[in-house]
């Protein structure tokens, strides 16, 4: 499956057929800092996630002294 | 599938700390209350008020917006242009569609334009971190503008991960002071707004999740003058906790403000000293001239500097 990556923004193919949560696992992200969203909508960790998925992994922390 | 444990039906997000999954109509409820119980438990705002919310174009600044708005608040955005290349501009832009697509007010100054200067040339001039001129600036400004305006109150996006990171480096640090002065709420005084943070019950995954099912198309990428940043490293300290028990976040910045910041209110009065005026802008200042005037002298003689000039360093 194709997945969306940013900061800097990039893409990868990985193999699809696994749940949301292992996939961030293998990526090596943290589940608190990340959301997964498939086709725009988010899906929870342990969502089966297929080989023809367009999936975002989309970074949520942010940096600095916010605003 | 995992399922709501509201109602059964599939859910699109799993929250370990409140060990549950959510459909998309019971987390918005979930997030709207958190909300609303940071604004009753420490009486942020009255209903109705009018209040200024510091606006940034990322995902926490237009939740908050978005929530206010949603929650009965006649709430204004205000955005201060950093002048930090490609991330500013793409930044203004989020705001400014937000707003548009919403028939909501957003305010914006330029900091080059106003005021001769911006973040990366701040930064060079002072010889300080592109954060301390930063955020310097947005305080100074986001304060003037919410008292020039007569709003109620300047509201800012800080969320649960951002309180608990300052919360840690204050506690590592022992900054009593700073501790003392922690509170999502700071009362008006001469020539200050009134300050609330009404998303200090959520995290940023929460706020970031607000924002994709409400369909607010966010600033993503981040500014990148913060890599590296203190703040950065614990955030990512306390989510490694977070993973090995869920809720520690929560506990450790929510339990602060029950157990630990009533015991810090003499050293909180202490340090409301009265201070004077500058001789400048008028603003609170305990010296001649406010550290604003200070910096706009200094950065807006500089040469401007390039934002790739100024991360190297
Ligand atoms: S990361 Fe630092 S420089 Fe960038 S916008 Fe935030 S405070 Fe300003
Ligand atoms: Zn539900
Ligand atoms: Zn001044």
């Amino acid at each position: 499956m194709r997945v969306l990556l940013r900061n800097p923004r990039r893409e990868i193919e990985i193999d699809g057929g696994v749940p949301a949560r292992t996939m961030l696992e293998r990526l090596g992200l943290a589940h608190e800092a990340h959301l997964v969203i498939r086709n725009g909508t988010l899906v929870p960790g342990d969502e089966r996630l297929e080989d023809d998925d367009e999936i975002e992994v989309r970074p949520v922390i942010s940096g600095g002294a916010s605003p | 599938m995992s399922k709501c444990r509201a109602c059964r039906e599939p859910a699109i997000i799993d929250l370990p700390r409140h060990n549950a999954n959510f459909c998309d109509v019971h987390f918005r409820q979930l997030v709207r209350r958190q909300v609303e119980k940071a604004i009753d438990d420490f009486a942020m705002l009255r209903p109705g008020d009018r209040v200024l919310v510091a606006v940034s174009g990322g995902k926490d600044s237009l939740a908050a917006w978005d929530l206010l708005v949603e929650l009965g608040y006649e709430a204004d955005g205000f955005y201060v242009g950093l002048g930090i290349g490609e991330y500013s501009e793409a930044s203004s832009e989020h705001a400014a569609r937000f707003a548009h697509d919403r028939r909501l007010r957003l305010l914006t100054v330029d900091l080059r334009d106003e005021f001769g200067y911006d973040v990366p040339t701040a930064s060079r001039a002072t010889r300080r971190p592109a954060c301390s001129s930063c955020g310097l600036s947005k305080r100074h400004l986001f304060d003037r503008a919410a008292l020039d305006g007569g709003y109620d109150a300047l509201v800012t996006g800080h969320n649960l991960d951002d309180e608990a990171a300052v919360l840690f480096g204050n506690t590592l640090r022992w900054d009593v002071d700073y501790l003392a002065r922690q509170l999502p709420v700071l009362a008006s005084r001469d020539g200050l707004p009134r300050k609330v943070k009404p998303l200090v019950r959520l995290t940023e995954r929460e706020t970031a999740a607000w924002c994709v099912v409400r369909g607010i198309d966010y600033a993503v990428d981040e500014c990148p003058m913060s890599a590296g940043n203190r703040h950065l490293r614990y955030k990512e300290a306390l989510n490694e906790i977070e993973a090995h028990s869920p809720g520690s976040k929560a506990a450790f910045y929510l339990n602060f403000l029950d157990n630990m910041a009533p015991l810090l209110a003499d050293r909180r009065d202490a340090s409301v000293a009265t201070v004077g005026e500058c001789t400048q802008c008028g603003s609170p200042t305990t010296g001649d001239r406010c550290a604003f005037c200070r910096l706009v002298e200094t950065a807006s003689q500089h040469e401007p500097v390039p934002v790739a000039m100024a991360r190297r360093r």
